[in-house]
């Protein structure tokens, strides 16, 4: 399924049924970029596309229609190991909504390789898809006012790395000294869509 | 080689950041375009100084910006029109027009009162500020907490050499924004199915009144509610400067040029990318209406 909608004068808003489809579209549309098409920025099931004036509309259009992502191939864009120390707040009660034991959720984090699906939220935050179904949890009823920077997470179908500290209502379970927002490096984002990555556990210090 | 020419900011009023045209191409790293939320209008100033039109200059929200030139500058006000005056070393006193290229004289103090009608003005300078890019760019994104500081008393803004050309006119003759009810142009979609069919209609039948919950980042209307048909979540996508997202309680937000890349709540409408500057010069407590196109 691919549905193009038009979104303002500027944009599209091509609809995909499933996460895996909008990173496999998204590798076929950067791979060559469109004229006048300045951003792609794919989300759970969909993929923007912003151009720089009405006119890069028709040919943004033209590209999602004649794109033929590799099927079945896995984006690429790096593989990156995250060393967490297990020890987040929510660790309990992610264990509690799971009915699995804090033990088993360290596995199921660590067991998986996950994969960069989109960024947004904060620079640098990736939604990692992919992971251990069993992991699914809703976000806290209440958001945490602070969240610290390299706090590891889970939500939804995803898990995150906090780039820095920001507000948040994702569940936490561990943490990481690993910076995945970087200003110094280029590109400053150590996650970006299609990064592949594997959770390994750590002991403190 | 003179002294460095310099912009001193004496005090920065309710709201001043520094900004150019963004940072395109960085979405895919959760990084937003930002930059001037009245691109228009920054890039007029810029081309009265026959600067690159993407050059740095200052956003002023609402007035209150006092600055002092260290060297000889020539500046240009944009954006909405505020009571400009400059007083030189030796106390002489004058008024500086709006969309023209004036000079700034060393030792010269700008003070900016606040403006009559729009909400920002823009102050270029010519040859630009030339500060640390981040990313590529000038811009101040105020939810991401990207770019230069917000320039406070005591800030000294860096001036780029003057460009090749000169400036060829020394007034533009441009409309100021609008006083009265604002009129913007927007295209349904791409959620207006998400609503009741009458929720369309409803957007462009009466007026909406921009609340004080307005910043760079949107603007909060408050105006007839928008009634949903689907009671689903959505899951989060992308937005753009110009979207009409509508949270449940049915009151929408105009989305500016630090929205965050993506909201989960269903988006109705897009003003159009022309009408989009015009947008970000409504005032609080100013009303907006929606023509659909």
């Amino acid at each position: 399924m691919r549905r193009v909608r038009r979104c303002g004068d500027t944009a599209l808003l091509v609809e995909l049924g499933r996460l895996e489809e909008v990173v496999a579209l998204y590798e076929a549309l950067t791979a060559e970029p469109v004229p006048g098409v300045t951003d792609v920025l794919p989300a759970a099931r969909t993929l923007l596309i912003r151009c720089d004036s009405p006119a890069g509309l028709g040919a943004a259009e033209s590209a999602v229609h004649a794109a033929r992502p590799a099927a079945g191939r896995p984006a690429r864009a790096g593989e990156v190991e995250i060393p967490v120390v297990y020890d987040g707040a929510d660790l309990a009660g992610v264990a509690a909504l799971t009915g699995l034991s804090e033990r088993e959720v360290v596995a199921a984090h660590t067991g998986t390789p996950w994969t960069v699906a989109f960024c947004g939220f904060a620079p640098g935050f990736g939604y990692l898809s992919g992971g251990d179904p069993r992991l699914v949890v809703p976000r806290r009823p209440e958001p945490r006012v602070r969240v610290p920077a390299g706090s590891v997470a889970l939500a939804a179908e995803f898990s995150a790395v906090y780039p820095r500290e920001s507000p948040g209502g994702w569940r936490l379970i561990g943490r990481t000294a690993l910076a995945v927002w970087d200003l110094a490096a280029d590109p400053p984002a150590l996650l970006r869509p299609g990064t592949r990555v594997r959770f390994t556990e750590v002991c403190d210090g | 080689m003179g002294d460095p020419r310099l912009l001193e900011v004496l005090a920065s009023g309710p709201m001043t950041t520094v900004q150019d045209l963004g940072r395109p191409g960085h979405g895919h790293l959760g990084v937003g375009r930002s930059g001037a939320a009245d691109r228009g209008s920054l890039r007029l100033a810029n081309r009265l100084l026959a600067n690159p039109e993407g050059a740095a200059a200052l956003e002023v929200t609402l007035g209150g910006l006092r600055v002092t030139a260290h060297g000889d500058l020539l500046v240009a006000l944009t954006g909405a029109p505020c009571p400009a005056t400059v007083t030189r070393r030796d106390g002489g006193r004058r008024q500086l027009g709006h969309n023209a290229v004036e000079p700034l004289p060393d030792g010269a103090t700008l003070r900016l009162g606040v403006p009559g009608r729009g909400l920002r003005t823009y102050l270029a300078v010519r040859g630009g500020l030339d500060l640390p890019p981040v990313l590529g760019s000038l811009a101040t994104d105020t939810l991401a907490g990207l770019g230069p500081p917000r320039p406070v008393q005591g800030a000294l803004l860096p001036v780029g050499p003057a460009p090749a050309g000169f400036p060829a006119l020394d007034l533009a003759p441009v409309a100021d924004p609008a006083c009265g009810d604002l009129l913007l142009h927007v295209l349904a979609g791409p959620r207006d199915d998400w609503f009741a069919p009458v929720a369309l209609d409803r957007l462009c039948a009466e007026p909406y009144t921009v609340t004080t919950e307005s910043d760079r980042v949107g603007m909060r209307l408050r105006g007839p509610v928008l009634e949903r048909a689907m009671r689903g979540e959505l899951p989060s996508e992308g937005v753009l400067p110009g979207a009409l997202q509508v949270p449940p309680s049915g009151q929408p937000t105009l989305f500016l040029a630090d929205h965050p890349l993506t909201g989960g709540y269903p988006v109705i409408a897009v003003v159009c990318s022309r009408d989009v500057d015009r947008a970000a010069q409504a005032r609080p407590g100013q009303r907006v209406r929606f023509r659909l196109i």
